[in-house]
């Protein structure tokens, strides 16, 4: 099982702050296609990805009990 | 108050308290950096604007800033505050504190802490404005990150 975490606009878009996967093993590429696929207005192109709390690469794994969260371009300070 | 030097708060921010942080004695310099509720932005009128974080990741991600200030300048004390919820016109949203030896390094990391916090920090800001509200992107106007991430030296 892996936690998404959604904030700011792709989280009033998703309609909720997590959902969970339920898979063991995916890659990020992975976790965004099937974001892509289960709502079709989610800009996940434009997002960072974390997990569990630092950037990372499309290329990298997650794994169950990971934590993934978009982060939509930033805005503080 | 709280005793960490990197914070994500909801409430009103004390400028005294974060600089308080960064006293040394070895520090001849304490830039203050504050900032604040802008209400017009070109020809846009501010209500007021709401503020939202992944709060632990911030926090993370605002002690990466000051470690890489302390690389840059070694002797450098840095202390942020950011603070999340509804903020109204002229409140404080951010106090950066940065004690250094002499002067001119107090202004550069100070600098450097605002450009990185736009950079890097998942902190979002809410415009709410008299017909509509937005939530807002990249204010460096660099988005979208092409390699879905900030890129090169800006990781790490």
């Amino acid at each position: 099982m892996i936690k998404v975490l959604f904030f700011a606009e792709l989280e009033e878009i998703v309609g909720s702050r997590e959902l969970t996967i339920e898979k063991a093993e995916l890659t990020v590429n992975e976790v965004k296609e099937y974001l892509k696929d289960k709502f079709p207005a989610l800009p996940v192109d434009r997002a960072m990805i974390a997990v569990n709390e630092e950037y990372v690469d499309d290329t990298d794994v997650v794994k169950t009990n990971d934590i993934v969260a978009l982060v939509p371009p930033v805005s503080g300070g | 108050m709280s005793e960490k030097l990197f914070l994500i708060t909801d409430e009103v921010i004390s400028i005294q308290e974060v600089v308080d942080k960064v006293v040394h004695p070895n520090a001849g310099a304490i830039n203050t950096f504050i900032g604040t509720v802008r209400e017009m932005t070109k020809d846009k009128k501010t209500i007021y604007l709401k503020y939202d974080a992944y709060i632990s990741m911030a926090e993370k991600k605002l002690a990466q800033i000051g470690d890489e200030i302390q690389e840059r300048w070694p002797d450098a004390l840095v202390a942020i505050t950011h603070r999340i919820g509804r903020l109204d016109i002229t409140d404080i949203a951010v106090v950066i504190a940065v004690s250094t030896p002499h002067r001119a390094d107090s202004y550069d990391a100070s600098r450097y802490a605002i450009e990185r916090i736009k950079e890097i920090v998942p902190i979002w800001k809410k415009e709410h404005w008299e017909d509509g509200e937005k939530w807002m992107g990249d204010q460096l106007e660099k988005t979208p990150y092409p390699t879905g991430k900030p890129e090169g030296e800006h990781l790490s």
